[in-house]
C-alpha cells in the first residue's frame, strides 16, 4: 500500500501493518529523557525494574538542557539523580555543557533520517527538520522505553500542506511559522502529522527548517517533515550525520486526510501576542507596541544562522538603554561558530548578555525570567501566561526581536 | 474473554448533553497535586465538575463513566487517572479523549474506549444513568441489559488490550522482557 513519510517509518519500526488509527509496537532507535522528566524516569525505573539493565546503554542517553546553570537546587538535585542513574547503568550524560538536548542529538549525528526517537520533550518532533520521527512523551512511557526500547504508538494520518509563492526578502523561517499559526490554528494538525512542500519551506537552512518544525507542537500536531531540502542543509545534515542523506519520500498515492495550499507570496515579518502561540499579526500592523526585554535562543531560534541574523542587526548598533537583552546559543557548537565568526563580540558590544548553552528563559530557565508587567520580546515559541516567567512575551524572529530592542518597541528590522 | 460489566454514570450537563472537552483540573484538581498514594486520591475524582462533586461518595466499584468528546483535556497529570484506578471505575466511554490522557489511561491499565454514537443515545435516552452495561472489549459489542439495547463501540486495538489485560503498561513491559 502506498505510504506518507510517517507510515513508512513506523513501518521500518514494526511487524505490526501500519495505516493510520492502528497502534503498532515501535522499535525505538534513541530514547532519551532531560533534567526535567529524567528523575521521574529515574525513580520509576528503579521501582519497576531495580537493578536490571536498560535495553541498549549505547542508545540510551540524558540530555541536560532545562537549567544548565544547576542555579536550582531541586534542578541540581535532579540533575545528580539522573548522573547517579547514568554511571550505574552505563549511560552517557550529555551534560549541562552540551546545550538543548535535541540540538545536540542533531549535531552528535544521532538523530538521522528515518530513526525514531524519544524523549521527555515536547519539542522532541524538531527532528523531523532532519527526517528523524522524534516524539516527546511522559515520565512512565519513557521508564518503559528505557527498558525495552520499545513503545507503542497510534499512526496518525498525514496532512499534505503545500506553500506557494515567495516570501518577502525580510521574512524569516520564523515569520514563515507564525504565518502558518495564523492559518492552521490548533486544530488542523492536531493528531496528525504534515509534510511541506514548496520552495518557501524547501531553501530553509537546517536552521530554518528546525524553526519550522520545532511548532509543529504549537499547532497541536505529532511532526512535520520538509522531504526536500536545499544543498546546504543537505550539506551540514550530512556533515553531522557523516552519511548521506536519503530521508523517506512519500509514495506517490500515499493517502491524507486533508491536502492544503498556503500562499506565502508577499509575507513581511509576524508576530505572535499574547496570550497564545496562534495569535499572529503581520508586525505592521502591531509596530509601535513597547517592550522592556528580548531574548534570542530556544530550540526554534537558537542556532548559528539565528545568531547571526540577529548581530546583522546589531552590528554597530546599541541596545537601547534600559532594555535587557538575552542571548543563549542553542549548543556548545553554535556558540564556538560564534566565537570564532565574531558574533559574541558583536553582542557584547551592542550590550547584551549572552549565557552558555541550553534552554534559556523557559520554565524556570537559567537565563533568567519576566517579572510582572514585563513585555519580553521572544524568539521561543510558546507566549502562554506563565512560560517565561510572569510578563508577557511576544512571537517573533531573531531580526525582529534585535531591532526592537534596538529600537524599544516592536520594528521591522528594515525601519530601522 | 474480557467483559466489561457495570453500572452507568453519564456525565451530563444541565441541558442532558454529554458534557464535552473535561479537562484534568475538572477530574482532578491541581489542589490535591502534593498527594503521592493513590489510594487516597479517590476522594478527589471529579470534585470540580459542576453537579458531580459528590461523585466518589456515590459511585460503585465496576461503574462505568460516559463522557463527551475529549475527556482529559489540559494537562499531563497522572492523577486525572489514578483518582479513577482508585475508585475501581470500570471502564470510561467517551466519543474522543486527548491524546496525552488517552496514553496515560492506557499505560495505567485503566479501561478507556471509543464510541462515536453516545450522543445519539444519550439524547434518545437509550442510554441512561443507572442502566447496566456489558461491553466486551475484543468485540467491541455492547449491551444496555437493562434497557435490553445493543450497539456498537471501538474494540480494544491488540496493544491497548494486551497492556490491559496484563494490568499495566510495566507489567506488561515484564512479560514481554521476559519472553524477550
Ligand atoms: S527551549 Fe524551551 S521549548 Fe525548547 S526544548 Fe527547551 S524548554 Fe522546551
Amino acid at each position: 500500500m502506498a505510504k506518507t513519510i510517517i507510515e513508512k517509518i513506523i513501518q521500518k519500526h514494526t511487524q505490526d501493518e501500519v495505516k493510520p488509527g492502528q497502534i503498532v509496537w515501535m522499535e525505538l532507535d534513541l530514547r532519551t529523557a532531560r533534567d526535567f522528566g529524567g528523575p521521574n524516569v529515574v525513580k520509576n525505573y528503579e521501582r519497576e525494574y531495580d537493578d536490571e539493565p536498560v535495553a541498549d546503554a549505547a542508545r540510551t542517553f540524558f540530555t541536560f538542557d532545562l537549567c544548565t546553570t544547576g542555579c536550582l537546587l531541586r534542578y541540581a538535585d535532579n540533575q545528580q539523580i539522573c548522573r547517579l542513574f547514568a554511571r550505574k547503568q552505563g549511560l552517557k550524560v550529555y551534560d549541562v555543557d552540551w546545550g538543548i538536548g535535541t540540538h545536540v542529538l542533531i549535531e552528535e549525528g544521532l538523530a538521522k533520517a528515518n530513526t525514531t526517537c524519544v524523549g521527555t520533550d515536547s519539542h522532541m518532533n524538531l527532528l523531523g527538520a532532519v527526517g528523524c520521527f522524534g516524539q516527546g512523551m511522559g515520565d512512565v512511557d519513557i521508564t518503559f522505553a528505557f527498558r525495552t526500547g520499545r513503545t507503542w504508538f497510534e499512526v496518525p494520518e498525514t496532512v499534505k500542506i503545500k506553500l506557494i509563492g515567495q516570501p518577502d526578502p525580510s521574512a524569516s523561517a520564523k515569520d514563515i511559522t507564525l504565518f502558518l499559526l495564523r492559518k492552521l490554528g490548533t486544530k488542523v494538525l492536531a493528531e496528525k502529522a504534515a509534510e511541506f512542500y514548496g520552495p518557501a519551506v524547501e531553501s530553509l537552512s537546517l536552521a530554518g527548517r528546525i524553526t519550522l518544525c520545532s511548532m509543529i507542537t504549537e499547532m497541536a500536531g505529532i511532526i512535520g517533515f520538509i522531504p526536500q531540502a536545499n544543498e546546504a542543509a543537505r550539506q551540514e545534515i550530512e556533515r553531522f550525520s557523516g552519511e548521506p542523506w536519503l530521508p523517506f519520500q512519500a509514495d506517490s498515492g500515499a493517502i491524507y486526510c486533508q491536502e492544503i495550499e498556503i500562499n506565502v507570496a508577499g509575507l513581511t515579518p509576524q508576530v505572535a501576542l499574547p496570550p497564545s502561540p496562534a495569535n499572529v499579526y503581520d508586525l505592521k500592523e502591531v509596530a509601535g507596541r513597547p517592550i522592556n526585554s528580548g531574548f534570542i535562543g530556544s530550540c526554534t531560534n537558537g542556532r548559528f544562522e539565528d545568531l547571526e541574523a540577529a548581530a546583522r542587526i546589531l552590528k554597530g548598533r546599541r541596545i537601547k538603554e534600559g532594555i535587557i537583552l538575552r542571548i543563549v546559543p542553542a549548543t556548545r557548537h553554535v556558540y564556538d561558530e560564534c566565537l570564532q565568526k565574531g558574533i559574541i563580540e558583536i553582542f557584547r558590544q551592542s550590550g547584551a548578555i549572552v549565557m552558555n548553552p541550553g534552554c534559556g528563559g523557559c520554565a524556570e530557565g537559567h537565563s533568567g525570567l519576566t517579572g510582572r508587567g514585563e513585555v519580553q520580546i521572544s524568539t521561543g515559541n510558546r507566549n502562554f501566561p506563565g512560560k517565561q516567567g510572569k510578563g508577557e512575551i511576544i512571537l517573533a524572529s531573531p531580526e525582529v526581536v534585535a531591532a526592537s530592542c534596538v529600537a524599544g518597541y516592536l520594528i521591522s528590522p528594515e525601519e530601522l | 474473554m474480557k467483559i466489561i460489566k457495570g453500572r452507568v454514570w453519564i456525565l451530563i450537563d444541565e441541558q442532558g448533553r454529554l458534557i464535552e472537552d473535561i479537562d484534568t483540573d475538572q477530574i482532578y484538581h491541581n489542589a490535591y497535586l502534593h498527594i503521592t498514594d493513590i489510594s487516597q486520591m479517590g476522594q478527589y475524582a471529579l470534585g470540580n465538575l459542576k453537579g458531580y462533586e459528590d461523585f466518589p461518595l456515590k459511585v460503585g466499584q465496576g461503574d462505568i463513566i460516559i463522557a463527551g468528546r475529549n475527556f482529559g483535556a489540559g494537562s499531563s497529570r497522572q492523577q486525572a487517572v489514578d483518582c479513577f484506578l482508585a475508585l475501581k471505575i470500570g471502564a470510561i466511554i467517551a466519543p474522543s479523549f486527548s491524546p496525552i490522557y488517552w496514553r496515560n489511561a492506557i499505560n495505567s491499565g485503566l479501561a478507556v474506549l471509543r464510541c462515536h454514537h453516545l450522543n445519539d443515545l444519550v439524547s434518545n435516552h437509550r442510554l441512561e444513568s443507572g442502566d447496566i452495561l456489558e461491553v466486551n472489549v475484543h468485540s467491541g459489542e455492547a449491551f444496555n441489559i437493562t434497557k435490553k439495547i445493543a450497539f456498537s463501540i471501538e474494540p480494544m486495538s491488540p496493544v491497548q488490550l494486551a497492556i490491559y489485560l496484563a494490568g499495566n503498561l510495566f507489567a506488561y513491559g515484564r512479560q514481554m522482557v521476559r519472553q524477550g
